[in-house]
């Protein structure tokens, strides 16, 4: 990888603002149809899924009901859910798809979530202790966090995390290793965790009591199929997010790094620091879109269905100024992710500068 | 639904609403619901556009039917319609031109396309039947007065003869007319809005008297002539639409005449001075967390919304005060006067207010 200089790094950034105000300045009607039918898509697959479950003494009708549901529940946490809590489609002013109105189908509240995700997340993209986000505080996905004989069982509780990533999400949220340095009180904390059981009550109530219930004799099945649908969806999403910015080539910073940076400097490390996953476009819309990590990280507010559309000229503009550009398929990143979750439970030498992370002013790729 | 009693049936509904969002849950039945009829909405009033009729060459009546949860209008209010362009929700405000009595369960506003105006050339030449537009309910006091006064007197221009076309409609329902004359005011005798309809009326009511001004040939309407056409105007309760220009010159009228309390007016556009611009500067919205540059001449609302806030809105002319916000820091200036103005704390009119400087304001 060649060196990049300041001003290229700010040529790089010019140049994708204007990918961005391209993207602005053609935002209409085609992409207002486009959420809107994915929505109508999503809710008619989720009732069907659930019609189907009530006709669960035949095996396949709880087969099919249970894919449908999880395909439904997908879809409505990734493609739709996490990009209008992103304000992706708040141009359209339309208070039903509206980052400030919309609730999503997870135990966490959306309001709890646009916090540390939209702005923590985002802003501080895998800068170590600012982006809550690496590791999500369980796990040591950075060779800089230091080494703690905790972090022996961490593949075990990454694969605990996974089916129940929901409730991670919610737990990770309340931000509660913020209570010892005394940045949060337990006040706050508990109205949190008021409004999360309030919230995942009545999440609760509706998979495992209300349709169960509703379903008389096939209380069972409708149970078991909603839990299963529920699971999958969770493992699903955590499958993708952790390819997202985990798989080895993923850069991580130090907040001395970042300070004083610049815009260019801020779009370089979030394409540093975020990894696509190649694949279909019925692939896409099912990974919310989150396949294409890096235009989401440098256009999080872009809508999601115009990513595939920028990422060539987004590719291009990496080849032009010798930057990296990380991609890969499910199977080969995941496999990545899962190395460097084995890797690091073991004890590493803290390095100073690692490896495919650039120098600390961030003016050059190394 | 201010004014409207609840009904058995609408506890009824509510209750299973209720329930139902147990199993919809983190969203209500109704979000499935719309998806079959967009008219099912109780959250968000809406009407479906059935009918598209031209009036004159820039001028066309759109036949709407309100959802559920529409309450009856009196002749006279407007409404807010909100309608999607290039995927983007625009509100705007207009009169009811349907009398309320029309019975079909229809109403129909009656729309001028004026040049630069977006909304209004979509309504116009762009909207079909079929199109799913918002709605709020009617409301404003440009009302008749209930008994109907026996002698009354309309003085209009232009597209301001939609909401009187409301009043001479539903006032011509029970097949007889109280003693009404009609000043009107337009460019040509082509241009007249319901022009066809507006003779036939005048036609079949011996009570009811048409003055068409035709100001491309006949220059306009001088209030001085006002003894000539109608020697008895001190008498008569008058109902007043059309441009600022003739609104004032009808408010001094009526004023020097001492008679202020028969008049009635409908304004329809604000007057908005651009000298009186601002400095303008970088707006902060605190609810929502956004932030975006203003220029000195664009209202805090118009900011809003281009920056992505759900900004409350209603008649963006400064008279309904739908859309207000509370200021937190800086100072506006109010695009009608020039005025500037703003203190901490201080609900400001975004529809006619724009930045002077740097501003905080809770929305």
């Amino acid at each position: 990888m060649k060196t990049i200089s300041e001003a290229e790094i700010e040529e790089f950034g010019r140049e994708l603002d204007k990918i961005r105000d391209d993207v602005i300045a053609s935002r209409g009607e085609d992409d207002a149809r486009y959420i809107r039918r994915v929505i109508a898509v999503q809710r008619a697959l989720e009732v069907s899924g659930r019609a189907l479950l009530f006709a669960s003494v035949l095996p396949p009708a709880w087969l099919a009901g249970t894919a449908a549901l999880a395909t439904a529940k997908i879809l409505e946490n990734m493609e739709i859910g996490h990009n209008v809590l992103h304000g992706q489609w708040d141009w359209m002013r339309d208070p039903a798809i509206h980052s400030s109105t919309w609730e999503w189908d997870l135990v966490s509240p959306a309001r709890h979530w646009k916090y540390t995700h939209n702005y923590l997340h985002h802003k501080w993209t895998n800068v170590l202790g600012k982006d809550r986000d690496i590791g999500f505080v369980l796990l040591r996905l950075s060779p800089e966090q230091p080494w703690h004989p905790y972090y022996l069982g961490q593949p075990l509780y990454n694969a605990i995390l996974a089916p129940f990533f929901e409730w991670g999400v919610a737990l990770h949220d309340l931000e509660v290793e913020r209570l010892r340095g005394g940045d949060k009180s337990w006040a706050e904390v508990f109205a949190q965790v008021r409004e999360i059981l309030r919230k995942a009550g009545r999440q609760a109530v509706k998979d495992y009591v209300a349709f169960p219930l509703l379903a008389g004799p096939l209380f069972l099945p409708v149970l078991i199929g909603n839990f299963t649908a529920n699971m999958t969806r969770n493992v699903w999403a955590h499958t993708v997010i952790f390819c997202g910015h985990f798989p080895d080539e993923a850069a991580t910073f130090t907040e001395e790094q970042v300070e004083g940076e610049t815009r260019g400097e801020w779009y370089l490390r979030q394409l540093l620091g975020s990894c696509n996953l190649t694949g279909g476009s019925l692939f896409h819309i099912m990974a919310g879109n989150l396949s294409y990590q890096i235009e989401h990280h440098l256009f999080p507010d872009l809508p999601s269905n115009r990513y595939a559309e920028v990422a060539p000229r987004v590719r291009a503009l990496c080849e032009r100024f010798g930057l990296p550009y990380n991609t890969g398929s499910l199977l080969r990143q995941t496999a990545r992710v899962w190395k460097r979750v084995f890797r690091l439970a073991l004890p590493t030498p803290t390095p100073k500068s690692r490896a495919g992370c650039p120098t600390p002013a961030l003016t050059q790729a190394a | 639904m201010t004014g409207l009693a609840r009904t058995p049936i609408d506890d009824v509904t509510l209750r299973l609403a209720d329930t139902a969002a147990w199993l919809t849950t983190p969203l209500m039945p109704e979000d499935y619901l719309t998806l079959i009829n967009p008219l099912w909405s109780s959250r968000e009033l809406r009407g479906r556009v059935e009918a598209v009729h031209p009036e004159t060459k820039d001028v066309a009546s759109l036949v709407i039917r309100p959802g559920r949860s529409w309450s009856t209008h009196r002749a006279g209010q407007f409404i807010r319609v909100g309608v999607d362009i290039d995927g983007v929700r625009h509100w705007r405000t207009y009169s009811l031109s349907s009398a309320p009595e029309r019975g079909d369960g229809r109403v129909t506003i009656t729309v001028k396309s004026v040049p630069g105006g977006v909304v209004s050339t979509h309504l116009v030449h762009r909207t079909t039947p079929g199109t799913i537009v918002g709605l709020t309910r009617p409301e404003g006091g440009f009302v008749l007065p209930e008994p109907v006064p026996s002698r009354l007197l309309f003085v209009t221009a232009g597209s301001g003869i939609t909401p009187v076309m409301a009043m001479l409609r539903s006032l011509a329902r029970p097949g007889e007319m109280p003693d009404v004359i009609v000043l009107h005011s337009a460019p040509t005798r082509e241009e007249v809005i319901f022009g066809p309809e507006l003779r036939t009326l005048a036609g079949r009511f011996p009570h009811l008297l048409l003055h068409e001004q035709h100001t491309r040939s006949s220059g306009r309407l001088n209030l001085s002539q006002l003894p000539d056409l109608c020697p008895d105007w001190p008498e008569r309760h008058v109902w007043a639409c059309g441009p600022t220009g003739m609104l004032r010159e009808a408010e001094t009228y009526w004023r020097e005449a001492g008679i202020a309390d028969r008049l009635r007016m409908e304004h329809f556009r604000p007057a908005v001075t651009t000298s009186a611009a601002g400095g303008g500067g970088h707006v902060r919205f605190l609810v929502s967390g956004r932030e975006a540059d203003a220029d000195g001449a664009t209202p805090l609302l118009v900011v809003g919304e281009n920056a992505g806030v759900l900004m409350p809105s209603g008649c963006r002319m400064g008279i309904c005060y739908r859309c207000t916000g509370r200021l937190r820091s800086g100072r506006v200036r109010d695009l009608r006067t020039g005025r500037e103005y703003g203190e901490e704390g201080e609900l400001i009119q975004t529809c006619v207010s724009a930045a002077d400087g740097n501003v905080e304001i809770e929305l």
